[in-house]
């Protein structure tokens, strides 16, 4: 592997001193018994096994289960640099819901000649039912959740926005429950915010989004594509602890104008669905024929208010990659301010010069598909071989127009624990946010994920990651 | 309640009570077949697979009736669609299913006997090992009932879980009887062999009965009072009078909070008059067999007729 310049590590100094954030959880770190320690470390997998906090993994003989190992060393962020990454955080998804507005509108972004048509044009999440109608609440994205990366003390990078189903808020608050249940003490010895009301808050958040056809308290339901899905358990602890149904596509059907749900009463109606279930499932009568998971009929009931579905269909385009590339200015077009949180340096290979440069330095940078997601279709530079390289040169010769290229950050790094004690891992770390018509709403920390493997970049569950719990200090 | 979870609630409390017989049917032959020669053994066997209704899948596979075949052929084997590892797993998926219809008290506990079993499972099982997984199996009943008992809102999922218990428990009890109903009739049982007390005890092992007949019959063992006990004694709550009233409860619990009346609710109605001053002469005079096949076709109507009722599926 290529020698990197060593990377920001969140609890330790370059000096080996403890930085302030961490101060008084490193107290007490150094007051446990090793033994204790690892028996810890055991029961966390036993906890997490029995309460069936699990992932489910496709293409196995029957679909297993498996869990997304945790580490209980916490990651710890400051009230002041959690002050400062919210404003960014909250300047960026109203920009967002700003920009969904104008793309299913006038596309001012694309006269004013800040935003080329073909992104458009070209983008399979791009949704031609969604132009002209304008979802209740005027909100587009009700669950937001924003990959940031970190390189130094101050230096927080935008690495994607997930605006169609951000995944993982489960875990968010899970770990928190695991933390708490094994280490009660250290609560009570370090002031942290709590995260468990997240739930009410989107509980509230979808109903504050109402449609107009919805009588007297709005009823909300989870649609999930089953338990056979990769996240149901986070649907079903979703469903759980909002108090919503949880609903597949075949308890629902159109009946008299609005969405319905079978139950042992007779058919009644769902005004908010909070649906885990992508654009292109969701209806078999306007997109995919072939969809057992969604609702024939339920995009007309939409555009006709009878129906509110979250996040909005159509707001997958946000998650594109090359639109990611232009967020500095779809940013500034629609606050009218310079972004708080800058991107990660990006080149669209559709630009002539940019393909050259990346073909030249593949070697260098992390190459990613415009429409990928979950880790999977890159390369990285540095740790790929020269055969994967050469064959990542022709598919990007072949269709350069569906990457672009980032330099190899320098991810920070936050210990984790291991046998021989605590040893660091890049991390990142994905907010998650949720927009009313009023207001958005931060929950403070989010889902550090984590990569287990010694200097491996990759965090994602499916290639070998693993979660922490995040602090985000009280302000004192 | 959505249909879909009423179904699913139904549905994990039968399959957990069927994993419960299934053990404890098969706890009973295997002390039979361990105190007998090499014949009774295999006949008793033999028995065990018929009652439970797998002869043609196990005859399918196997040529004789082992002790160590059967086993395994009830516990795990993947050609045995109705194994306990198969029962305890739809118990478990059912329960995911319904992850917002239950506590998590129930769940973690249906969760652990599932990962419980399934390791112990995972390998052929040997003679020493029958009994613990057995034990594993009625204490993940307990358990379950316990939990739900303890902590489950007494609304729509409560009475569907438990109405697919009695329902269940009611088709199980009477198809033991039926199975063992030659040896239980007095006049054909005199004829030919002696009494054999054992396998009339076997058959109130089978049940979870023996100490509780005992004790309200003062130790004596005499068949007619066995299906006296295991069909009309109320007290028993795995009798078929006890399964039929507390299934009445529960399709009453749910018709008042429904406020409406299904076809469940009749076909009740008609199996109370059935049921009402039954005397076990009128049922020897009718015939046992032919009782317990009416019966059972009277259950499982009811049972479809909750599905139809509540919509568990359209």
């Amino acid at each position: 592997m290529a020698e990197r310049q060593a990377n920001f590590d969140e609890m330790h100094a370059g000096d080996g001193s403890v930085r302030p954030a961490y101060t008084e959880y490193c107290h007490w770190h150094g007051q446990q018994d090793t033994a204790f320690l690892r028996r810890k470390h055991a029961d966390c997998e036993t906890n997490f096994r029995k309460t069936g906090i699990t992932f489910n993994v496709y293409g196995e003989d029957e679909a297993e289960e498996r869990l997304i190992p945790f580490d209980m060393v916490p990651r710890v962020i400051t009230a002041a640099e959690w002050r400062r990454l919210t404003r960014g955080i909250e300047q960026r998804v109203s920009a967002l819901n700003a920009f969904l507005y104008d793309l299913y509108h006038r596309q001012e972004i694309v006269r004013a000649g800040r935003l080329p048509m073909r992104l458009l044009r070209d983008n399979a999440a791009w949704l031609q039912q969604m132009v002209g109608f304008t979802p209740p609440g005027g909100v587009y994205t009700h669950i937001v959740g924003i990959d940031l990366v970190r390189t130094g003390p101050n230096d927080w990078y935008v690495l994607e926005d997930n605006a169609r189903t951000p995944s993982g808020v489960s875990y968010m608050l899970e770990n928190r429950e695991t933390m708490m249940a094994m280490f009660p003490e250290l609560f009570s010895q370090v002031p942290v915010e709590p995260v468990s009301n997240y739930p009410n808050r989107l509980a509230k958040s979808l109903a504050a989004c109402a449609p107009a056809a919805a009588k007297g308290k709005p009823t909300v339901a989870v649609l999930t594509p089953g338990i056979y899905n990769s996240a149901y358990f986070e649907h079903s602890f979703l469903a759980d602890q909002m108090g919503a149904e949880l609903v597949e596509g075949s308890d629902l059907r159109v009946k008299d104008g609005r969405v319905q749900m079978r139950t042992t009463r007779g058919y009644e109606p769902v005004d908010v669905i909070y649906r885990r279930v992508d654009d292109e499932f969701l209806d078999p009568l306007t997109f995919n024929p072939s969809s057992l998971l969604g609702v024939p009929g339920i995009m007309d009931v939409y555009r006709a208010g009878g129906v509110t579905i979250a996040n909005a269909p159509g707001t997958g385009i946000c998650d594109d990659k090359a639109i990611y590339s232009f967020m500095p200015e779809i940013v500034e077009f629609y606050t009218g301010e310079k972004p708080l949180l800058p991107n990660v340096q990006t080149w669209r290979c559709s630009d002539k010069d940019s393909l050259k440069y990346v073909l030249d330095n593949l070697a260098e940078v992390v190459v990613k598909e415009v429409h990928g997601s979950g880790g999977y279709g890159m390369l990285i530079g540095p740790t790929a071989s020269k055969n994967e390289i050469a064959v990542f040169r022709k598919k990007l010769l072949a269709n350069p127009k569906n990457y672009i290229a980032q330099p190899t950050l320098s991810l920070s790094t936050c210990p984790i624990f291991t046998r021989q004690g605590l040893a660091p891992r890049h991390v990142d770390l994905r907010p998650f946010v949720l927009v009313s018509p009023d207001r958005i709403d931060i929950t403070p920390g989010g889902l550090t994920r984590v990569a287990l493997k010694k200097g491996s970049l990759v965090v994602n569950s499916s290639q070998g990651g693993g979660t922490k719990d995040t602090w985000v200090l009280k302000e004192t | 309640m959505l249909g879909r979870t009423a179904n699913g609630m139904f549905w994990m409390f039968r399959y957990l009570e069927r994993a419960e017989n299934t053990a404890r049917l098969l706890e009973a032959g295997l002390r039979m077949a361990v105190t007998r020669d090499l014949v009774t053994a295999e006949e008793e066997w033999r028995s065990v697979i018929s009652t439970l209704g797998m002869r043609d899948a196990f005859e399918r596979h196997h040529a004789t009736y082992t002790g160590y075949q059967v086993w395994n052929f009830i516990l795990r084997d993947k050609d045995n669609a109705a194994s306990v590892l198969n029962m305890m797993r739809e118990v478990r998926t059912n329960a995911r299913a319904v992850r917002t219809a239950i506590t998590a008290e129930l769940w973690e506990v249906i969760n652990e006997s599932w990962m419980q079993v399934r390791d112990l499972l995972a390998r052929p099982v040997g003679q020493g090992s029958v009994g613990e997984i057995v034990a594993l199996v009625r204490r993940a009943g307990t358990l379950a009932h316990g939990a739900m008992a303890g902590t489950l809102l007494r609304s729509e999922g409560y009475h569907f879980a438990r109405a697919g218990t009695f329902v269940e428990r009611a088709d199980s009890v009477a198809r033991i009887l039926d199975l063992k109903y030659f040896l239980l009739l007095p006049s054909l049982s005199y004829v030919g062999s002696s009494l054999d007390k054992g396998q009339w005890d076997n058959v109130l092992r089978s049940v979870s009965g023996d100490r509780a007949y005992r004790w309200l019959n003062a130790g004596t063992i005499d068949a007619r009072g066995i299906v006296e006990f295991l069909v009309l004694d109320e007290r028993f709550p795995r009798s078929l009078a006890f399964c039929h009233s507390a299934l009445r409860e529960e399709l009453n619990a749910l018709d008042r909070l429904h406020g409406k009346e299904g076809t469940s609710n009749h076909l009740m109605r008609e199996a109370d008059l059935r049921m009402a001053n039954l005397t076990i002469e009128t049922v020897f005079e009718r015939g046992l067999h032919e009782f317990l096949l009416g019966f059972m076709a009277s259950n499982s109507a009811i049972a479809a007729a909750i599905a139809e009722d509540y919509r568990f599926a359209r």
